[in-house]
């Protein structure tokens, strides 16, 4: 299909502390139906939205987070992670709660740069 | 007085503006994003264990499980839970909000 179209979803916020992580899931898996290239990326706070072991029982909001794994089941499987992001915050792969690849700076640059369309979050 | 910081350290000034502003003594509580600097080997680390030495650095529990980053907190840093922040809220004459 020739109308497939490249699309980036840029992730800079924490989850919980605002609404922007949840509205980005939403959209991907809204966007997920349309069949196209999806992408996210994960940088500065918003490496914090795939920490492992969110946990809700102490307070009134919802973990989101599990939908993360269900990412693939909609074929979205590319999942980019700042690792300047990462380090800075104290956390590292094994910290995630799904299967990222670390990029450097220089490297997202490069991947942003090749879609058709990049959504920011 | 009792000092809240709701926002992380990586997205805005307020723990920095916070520890430059509290007067000795005073008790800072960390809560919503604000509790990711509590966390420790971060890049404001330095800055909130410096921090110790003047006040008592609390983080709402709750917050820090909430995110996942509970089993990652500083040593120093004391927990506490909703009862213990109107503790806090209660036993302080004045609260200021760093939002």
């Amino acid at each position: 299909m020739s109308d497939i179209k490249k699309f980036m979803y840029v992730n800079r916020k924490a989850p919980y502390g605002t609404v922007y992580a949840l509205e980005s899931l939403e959209v991907v898996l809204i966007g997920a139906a349309f069949e196209q290239d999806v992408s996210l990326v994960f940088m500065d706070d918003g490496v914090y939205q795939l920490a492992k072991g969110q946990d809700s029982s102490a307070s009134d909001m919802k973990n989101f987070s599990p939908t993360y794994r269900a990412l693939e089941m909609y074929d979205v499987e590319k999942l980019y992670v700042a690792r300047e992001s990462l380090e800075a915050r104290g956390l590292t792969e094994a910290d995630l709660i799904v299967d990222v690849e670390l990029k450097s700076a220089d490297e997202i640059r490069d991947l942003m740069e090749e879609q058709d369309v990049v959504l920011s979050f | 007085m009792l000092h809240t910081i709701n926002k992380s350290p990586f997205q805005t000034n307020s723990l920095e503006s916070c520890i430059a502003h509290a007067k000795e003594g005073s008790t800072v509580l960390l809560i919503e994003d604000g509790v990711y600097a509590a966390m420790k080997d971060t890049k404001v680390s330095a800055m909130l264990r410096e921090a110790m030495s003047r006040f008592t650095i609390c983080a709402l529990e709750p917050d820090l499980k909430l995110r996942g980053v509970a089993d990652k907190v500083m040593d120093g840093v004391k927990l506490v839970d909703y009862a213990g922040f109107v503790d806090l809220a209660c036993d302080n004459d004045k609260v200021q909000s760093w939002l």
